[in-house]
């Protein structure tokens, strides 16, 4: 454990002479720099719309819940009766979780927009609204208007949301393949650093001997160029994260509407998650170079 | 220091050495000698743990190399010092830097040494090529260098492949001289030639055993030498 942390102090505090020793190698290193800056990139891409998809399902799926109304128009005096029935008909279908009958003020509030405040509401013939909260299985709809026109006929059973429904499944699936694709960036940065080792140590081999000759371990050895790959990485992937960032967050503003373009953004303490990638996007490099290291190392005599 | 044990090494196929018993005793000086292909460089890389043995017993300050993991090995290379045949450096590194690797990998580079260093690359006559590349060198200050970087960590054994290989006379005798100053100071000393005039240049100056690769296997040479 104290030795694990002495290593990881010894390569964040960089041991000269072990950087020293490996030549500065300018292409694989470059082109590490460059792939991990795009892979955080597409990451802090991928993230954003993961979380906005997440952020939708959520809305939408709350807004799903009191989605329904009943609207119950009758002649004056059958009126109580028939919002009485259709109350019973609701309380008695399953995946209703409550209803309830909207007041007068309520319903004034509703027609304000169209009408103005002045509008005498009470003596008015209009429909009484019945707002119905479901359980998260919802109800059979077509099964609730047949018994509805049966009780009450003036009763109409309004599904004003329902349409988004398949939205909100579309976009749970798209949050799910957002992070699905996060994993396989992390997999493919793994890949990229892996191959860029490989090729690091094949171009050194000729160093890596000297180094032997001369009473290196392979601890050592290895170190010089995990600590190389990391912290390149670890650089590539900070500059590609804030410029994913940058962009996002100028975006063109969400204004009113709700979508999934527009909602392509961080809110509050989710801007720490892309702070995250250049984080775990240097420990993949860490896994994979010395995995790397260790390997082509232990081949040699 | 290093011991022998019946050892043999195969490189696959046919035996190149056989049956070979030896002790390498604290300062001792020992000429290896032999035509080119005979297995010099192979009995040395037997003597620092480069190879191991295919039989028999080598033993280096008293552990069976056999048993030894990869980190004591190079923890092992760190007492004997070695003069590389095709002495390799790091080619993107000045001289100095080379030299001082030793120090540099097992974490005893440290400003004190530097001292050390001045010291060590005047007394094997590179003072002016602290910053110069590898590259830049001639044969024999290549020679000289790796000399140098065989000795920063003051090791008790130095085994020297062909070190006067591709210079000219008078710089073989200086670097014959180095070594046998080294000799006088204590440390065992083992050089590989197959040049028969370095040897008997040396007999005049220090008492050498002279042993000899022929018939796949290891003779102490007569003294018609
Ligand atoms: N790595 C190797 N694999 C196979 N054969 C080798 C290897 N190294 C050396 N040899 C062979 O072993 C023999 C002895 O080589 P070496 O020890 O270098 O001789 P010397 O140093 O006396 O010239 C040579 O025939 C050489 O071809
Ligand atoms: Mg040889």
């Amino acid at each position: 454990m104290n030795a694990r942390l002495a290593d990881t102090l010894a390569l964040l505090k960089g041991d000269q002479g072990a950087d020293r020793v490996v030549p500065p190698s300018g292409f694989t290193v470059r082109l590490t720099l460059l792939t991990s800056a795009a892979m955080a990139f597409l990451t802090v891409f991928a993230l954003a719309l993961s979380l906005a998809a997440g952020r939708l399902a959520q809305d939408w799926g709350e807004e799903l819940a009191r989605a329904s109304t009943v609207r119950v128009s009758a002649p004056e005096g059958q009126m109580m009766e028939q919002v009485q029935k259709v109350l019973v008909v609701l309380e008695q279908t399953p995946g209703v979780a409550s209803a309830r009958t909207l007041t007068a003020e309520e319903q004034r509030a509703l027609l304000e927009p169209w009408f103005g405040p002045a509008l005498p509401v009470e003596q008015l013939p209009i429909p009484q609204l019945i707002e119905v909260r479901e359980t998260p299985d919802g109800f059979d709809a077509d099964g609730l208007r047949l018994r509805l026109q049966a009780e009450a006929p003036g009763a109409v059973l309004d599904e004003h949301s329902r349409w988004r429904k398949p939205l909100v499944a579309a976009a749970s699936r798209l949050r799910l393949l957002g992070w699905v694709s996060i994993l396989l960036i992390g997999a493919a940065t793994g890949a990229m650093v892996t191959l860029a080792a490989h090729a690091a140590l094949a171009a050194n081999a000729q160093v890596i001997a000297v180094l032997r000759l001369v009473g290196a371990t392979d601890d050592y050895i290895a170190q010089a160029f995990v600590r190389r790959f990391t912290l390149r990485t670890l650089a590539g992937a900070a500059a590609g994260t804030l410029l994913g960032m940058l962009a996002i967050r100028f975006m063109p503003a969400p204004g009113a509407v709700d979508g999934l373009l527009t909602g392509l953004r961080f809110q509050g303490l989710q801007w720490l998650w892309p702070v995250l990638v250049p984080v775990l996007a240097a420990v993949v490099a860490w896994g994979a170079t010395s995995t790397a290291a260790r390997r082509v190392l232990g081949d040699l005599t | 220091m290093i011991e022998l044990e019946n050892a043999a090494y195969t490189y696959g196929g046919e035996a190149l050495l056989t049956d070979m018993t030896l002790t390498l005793a604290p300062g001792t000086f020992h000429f290896l000698t032999g035509p080119s292909g005979a297995g010099k460089t192979t009995f040395l890389k037997l003597l620092y743990g480069a190879l191991q043995a295919t039989e028999g017993a080598v033993r280096i300050f008293g552990d069976d190399v056999t048993g030894l993991s990869r980190d004591q090995i190079a923890l092992m290379r760190r007492r004997v010092g070695v003069v590389h045949q095709d002495c390799q450096f790091l080619d993107h590194l000045p001289v100095a830097e080379n030299v001082a690797l030793p120090l540099t990998v097992s974490g005893q580079a440290t400003p004190d040494q530097v001292d050390n260093l001045n010291e060590l690359m005047g007394w094997v006559g590179l003072h002016g090529k602290f910053e110069a590349l590898p590259p830049q060198l001639s044969g024999g200050e290549r020679q000289r260098a790796a000399l140098a970087r065989a000795l920063i960590l003051s090791p008790d054994v130095i085994l020297a492949d062909e070190p006067t290989g591709n210079v000219d006379w008078e710089m073989s005798q200086r670097l014959l001289r180095l070594l046998i100053e080294l000799n006088r100071m204590g440390k065992t000393v083992m050089i590989a030639t197959h040049d028969l005039a370095l040897i008997r240049a040396a007999k005049a100056h220090v008492q050498a055993r002279v042993l000899r690769i022929a018939g796949r296997t290891l003779h102490t040479a007569g003294a018609d030498l």
